[in-house]
Order: structure tokens, then sequence, then C-alpha cells
């Protein structure tokens, strides 16, 4: 590896750590030991093969959310609707896997279609509001976030909600799911999907001319224009392709985890955020984001340890939008520039 | 005469209510409008919204004083508008990132200080009396405040040598330097107003709007905000129109009774109607040609 990557490595280390520091002092200012925190982490990764297969389950939704932004960032956008996009999937994978009746493999290569192509036509529409109407698309994707969780939420409530547990959607069919990959835990098939969507992403964005486009207009639009480049088209397009990933997150947390979904979307809120750190720290490259969303997820179930520890009786603990703040901490280190080269100048 | 749904068109409270929802928005906004006029974007209105509101009810709530609670709302939009600038202007940082950070931290800080204060992950009680913004026959006076600020703010980018420089350093950095500005100076006290005055917003809707601290208080603000700013073209007196505009659809989405429609398309209103705006009036406008770039001396 060039000294380039090691830079970068070392670079999202240091964020990490700043962040999880600072987690610990929220911590600790909030009255608990912040070696529970820490504590948890490991645990929450080493803890037991339970604790380690939940760890990677939670890798697998977080590895697509992290290279749907990393596939719009490419292309310099800022797709902050993963979490809008991820919804749509969800609804994708409940109204085809609970009320349509298909044969195995069939069902479920439906769904995954239907959901990449929704999350997609809503990434998409991002995009071309950006090329032709000038709408950011930070402005633009909040707001659709905001309108496919009305959206679903409507449809979870009238529609396609469980007769005897309103709370919820009705159940997909056995023909669905994503089988386990260990009973008795949470990881699916998922993860290896999610695996190979990486890799298949990075062929896609570093050995196709398809991908040669899209860097080349997020590195210098201009230039890939007279380049003879349809800046327009490879924004779009990214943008498509981004909503689409996020959106199998959605999708695959119904067909393996929850086999349904409860009518507030609360079993998914957030992935679609997470992605954007996990991302991030992945340096914006599909390989990295592998061990990226690994360790983010460490610091899920992290967190979810801290609220065991600290819940009394039949109160719950902190709340798990700690990790969030972590994780707003973290993103905010990794904007500073490169910490070696501030070190390298003062030199 | 029954009106039905139409009835709520009659009523004063809904254009009182209307006034009131426009003074996040458009104080966000206009903010918003002098940082970027300077050449600096920030994304995490959102966040800085929300603590603004979250610190100035934990002050208001504890102390019951309003002094102490507005004070907290404006130290926190002081210290996160520093923050802001150190990292985007002297560290020349990624502002979209930093931004994007201080929103998730902000949401995430807020849960937490809810559950952590009053045991409790949806809203804060009801601040003391003497907290609140006290109301003159049921009116705010962040409303006058509010227009005033966009007036004031208008006047001094478009009339007046602050104005000048500060928008010289917006379009284009080197030559203002050469000139003898300071860049540095000029953006980092544009950022601060910029961000004081989101955190004010914050702080109507913590004291004055409601009274307490909910989960998501912002609830999309800070970003509609942002929109506001592109198709109000940089100006703060079209900002005010367009917050009128806006506090009127989010007083339609509360004020709509429930079963007439269903409830989740209400709510949709004020997101829709910020995209659909902006994608008809954006592609006129131009924005400052520094926008967003990091200033460096050679």
């Amino acid at each position: 590896m060039s000294i380039k990557y090691w830079k970068q490595i070392v670079d999202s280390l240091l964020s990490l750590m700043a962040g999880f520091f600072v987690g610990g002092i929220i911590i600790w200012l909030a009255g608990f030991d912040p070696l529970l925190f820490y504590q948890g982490l490991l645990i929450g990764a080493f803890g037991n093969l339970y604790y380690f297969m939940t760890t990677l389950s939670y890798a697998a939704p977080l590895m697509l959310t992290g290279l749907s932004f990393a596939i719009a960032a490419r292309a310099s956008l800022f797709n902050v609707g993963a979490e809008g996009q991820s919804y749509l999937g969800a609804l994708a994978a409940v109204s085809i896997g609970a009320f349509l009746t298909l044969p195995n493999l069939a069902h479920q290569l439906l769904i995954i279609v239907f959901a990449f192509v929704l999350g997609g036509l809503l990434g998409g529409l991002a995009g071309w509001l950006k090329v032709s109407r000038g709408v950011n698309e930070v402005v633009s994707t909040i707001m659709l976030n905001y309108l496919s969780l009305y959206v679903s939420n409507y449809l979870f409530t009238y529609w396609l909600y469980d007769p005897m547990r309103a709370y919820k959607t009705k159940n997909i069919e056995t023909t669905a799911i994503l089988p386990f990959v260990m009973p008795g835990t949470d990881l699916s098939l998922s993860l290896f999907l999610a695996v190979l969507a990486s890799f298949f992403i990075y062929i896609l964005l570093w050995k196709t001319p398809f991908g040669y486009e899209i860097r080349a207009v997020g590195l210098n639009p201009t230039a890939a224009s007279y380049g003879g480049i349809n800046v327009r088209r490879s924004m779009v397009l990214s943008m498509f392709i981004s909503g689409g990933v996020a959106a199998l997150a959605g999708a695959f947390e119904v067909m393996g985890r929850f086999h349904c979904m409860d009518t507030e979307l609360t079993y998914i809120k957030g992935y679609g955020f997470d992605g954007i750190a996990v991302s991030l720290i992945g340096r914006n490259h599909p390989i990295a984001i592998i061990p990226a969303s690994i360790l983010f997820a460490m610091l899920k179930t992290g967190v979810q340890a801290v609220q065991r520890y600290t819940s009394v009786g039949g109160r719950t603990g902190v709340p798990l939008e700690l990790g969030l703040a972590v994780q707003g901490v973290i993103i905010v280190f990794v904007a500073l520039p490169s910490i070696i080269d501030m070190i390298r100048r003062m030199r | 005469m029954d009106l039905g749904i139409l009835s709520i068109f009659v009523e004063p409270s809904f254009y009182l209510g209307a006034l009131r929802l426009m003074v996040p928005i458009t104080l966000a906004a206009i903010g918003e409008i002098i940082a970027e006029r300077s050449g600096v974007v920030n994304i995490g209105l959102e966040g800085i919204i929300m603590l603004g509101a979250l610190s100035s009810v934990y002050v208001g709530y504890f102390t019951g004083n309003l002094y102490l609670a507005l004070l907290a709302g404006i130290s926190t939009g002081i210290a996160l508008g520093i923050l802001h600038a150190l990292i985007s202007i002297y560290l020349a940082g990624d502002q979209i990132v930093v931004g994007v950070g201080l929103n998730l931290f902000a949401y995430g800080i807020g849960v937490v200080t809810l559950y952590l204060t009053w045991g409790t992950f949806a809203n804060s009680p009801i601040i003391p009396k003497g907290a609140q913004i006290p109301k003159f026959y049921g009116f705010s006076p962040f409303v006058p405040f509010t227009i005033a600020v966009g007036i004031i703010a208008w006047y001094i980018i478009e009339r007046t040598s602050i104005g000048l420089r500060l928008k010289a350093v917006g379009e284009n950095p080197r030559a203002a330097d050469s000139a003898g500005i300071n860049v540095f100076k000029i953006r980092f006290f544009a950022t601060l107003v910029g961000s004081v005055l989101a955190a004010l917003g914050g702080v109507f809707l913590g004291l004055d709007w409601l009274a307490s601290y909910t989960r998501d208080i912002s609830a999309g603000r800070g970003f509609i905000a942002l929109a506001m700013v592109v198709f109000s073209r940089w100006n703060p007196i079209i900002a005010v129109f367009s917050g009128l505009l806006f506090g009127f659809l989010f007083a339609i989405s509360l004020s709509i009774p429930s079963g007439i429609v269903p409830d989740q398309v209400i709510w949709s209103i004020p997101y829709i109607a910020t995209v659909l705006v902006a994608a008809g009036f954006v592609a006129k406008t131009r924005a400052p040609a520094a926008l967003g770039k990091p200033y460096k001396r050679e």
C-alpha cells in the first residue's frame, strides 16, 4: 500500500479515537462510568460468539448505506437521503414479500429489484432536481426523507398492517426471507450480499468506463465536460445507484432480520445517517467501507451494552441516540484537514 | 354556514400562528444569507436550532429566568459559530462535512439530555412561566424582531461599506485580500452572526412556541431555511416574505383537524412545498462565486 493510503488510514483512526474519547466524556458528564462505554464496545465486538454475530449483522445495513453515500460522493454529491431511500426499500420488501405469492429465489429477487428501483428513483429525483433545476441535493434529499417516512408510515398503518398486531405490518412469506447464517443469532445472508455489493461497486467505479466518468465528474466537472463526458447524466445515474443501494439496506433488514416492519419504521431508523459516518471514515472507498461498517456496528452494540448497564428496574437506560452524538463528533473530526499534514506543516 | 375544512382560515389564531411559525425559519435563513454572502456555507443550521432550543429550555427550566435562558441560547449560537468558523475558515476544513456532523451530534445529544434530565425520550415538561417569552395580546415580540432583523440585514448588506466588503469577500476573496480587506475576519463574524440567528430560531421554538424541548424540535426547519436562502436570491427582505409563506404552510399542516385527509399527507405539506418551490425558482439565481470554498493565502 502506498503512503497515501496509510496517511488516510491513520487520519480515519484518529477521528474515530477522538469521537470515542468525546463519547466517553459525554457518558462521564451524564454521571456514568465511561469505562462501561469502552468495555461495551469491546464486549460488543469480542464478548462471545453471539455478540460478535450480532455486531456483524449490524454491519450489513451500515455497509450498504455507507456504499450509497460513497457512490454519490464520488460524483461530488452529498446524498443525505439514504435514510428515506432505505424506508422505501423496507416498503418494497413488505409489500411484495407479504402480499405476493412467488416461488423461492424469484420472490427474493423481485424484492431486491423492486427495492433498488424504488430507492433509485427517489435518489435519481434528487439528482435530476440538482442538474436541471439547481436544487441543492442536501436540501432535497432531507425533504424527501420526510416524504418517504410519511408515505411508508401511511401505507403501513392503513394498508399493509397486521390485523392481529396493528403496530406492525404483516409478516413476509417464507419464500421472501433471507435465511439466517447461524440460527439463534440475527446474522443473515444479508451480510454476504452487502460484501458482494461492496466489491461490485468497487469494480463499477474503478474498472468500468461508467465508473470512470462518475469519478471524473466528481474530481472536476468542467474538465470532465470538456473531455466529452455527459456530466448531468453521470450525476443523475450516480444518485440513482446511490438511492438503490440505500434501499437494499432497508429491504435486507426486513428480509433478513425482522420479516416485517413496525408502522413507525423505528426498526430501521438511523441507518441512513449512520452510513454517512461509515463512508467518511472509509474515505468513500467501497472496500474500506467494509471494515468501517464493522467498526460502527461495534459502536451500535456498544451503545446497546451501555443501555443495558444503565437500565434500572423497568426503566430503560441511556438512549441509543448516544451513538448518533458520538458519530456526529467523529464526522466533525473527519472534516478537519489531515492531522498528519498539519503536524508536518508545523515543523 | 358550514365551511368544512376551510373554517380554519377564518380563525384569527390561524394567522397569528402562521406569523409565529415564520420566525425560526426566517431567522435561520437571514443568518445563513449573511454567512453565504461572505462565502461560508453552514449545513449545520438544523443542529444549531436544536442546540439553541435545548440550552435555553434547560436553563429556563431550572432557573425560571427568561434572561438567563436567552443568554444560554445565544451563547450556544456563539460557541457553535466559533466552532464552524474555526474549522471551515481558519483550518480550511470541509464545510459540508462539519455541518452534517453537527446535525447528528445535536440530535443525539438532544435525546440523551431529555432522557438524563427528565427521564423521557419524547419531550420535556413545560418550562416555568417566568422563563417563557411574554406575549402581548397573543402576539410574540419575536415576530417584529424577525422582520426588523430582515430589514437591518438587507440595509447592511446593500447600503453600507461593511456590506460591500462582505460581498467582495464572498465573490472574490483574493481581490478583496489585495484591496486590504481581512477575508478571515469578515468571514468569521459573518459565520458567527449566522449561527447566533439560527440559535435564536431555536430559542423561539423552546421558549415561545412550544415552551419545552421535544425530540426533533427543529423538524427540518434548518434545511428548509437553506433552501429559502437560494430562492430568496440571498436577499433578507425576500427571505422574510418566503418565511411568511412557510409559516403559513406549517400553520396549515398543524391546524387541519385529523380524520379529513390522512395525517401523513398534511404533515408532508411543508416538505413537499420546499422541494416544489426550490425547483420552481432556483434556476434563475446565482450563488456568491466563492461559496463553500475555503480561502488560503499564498
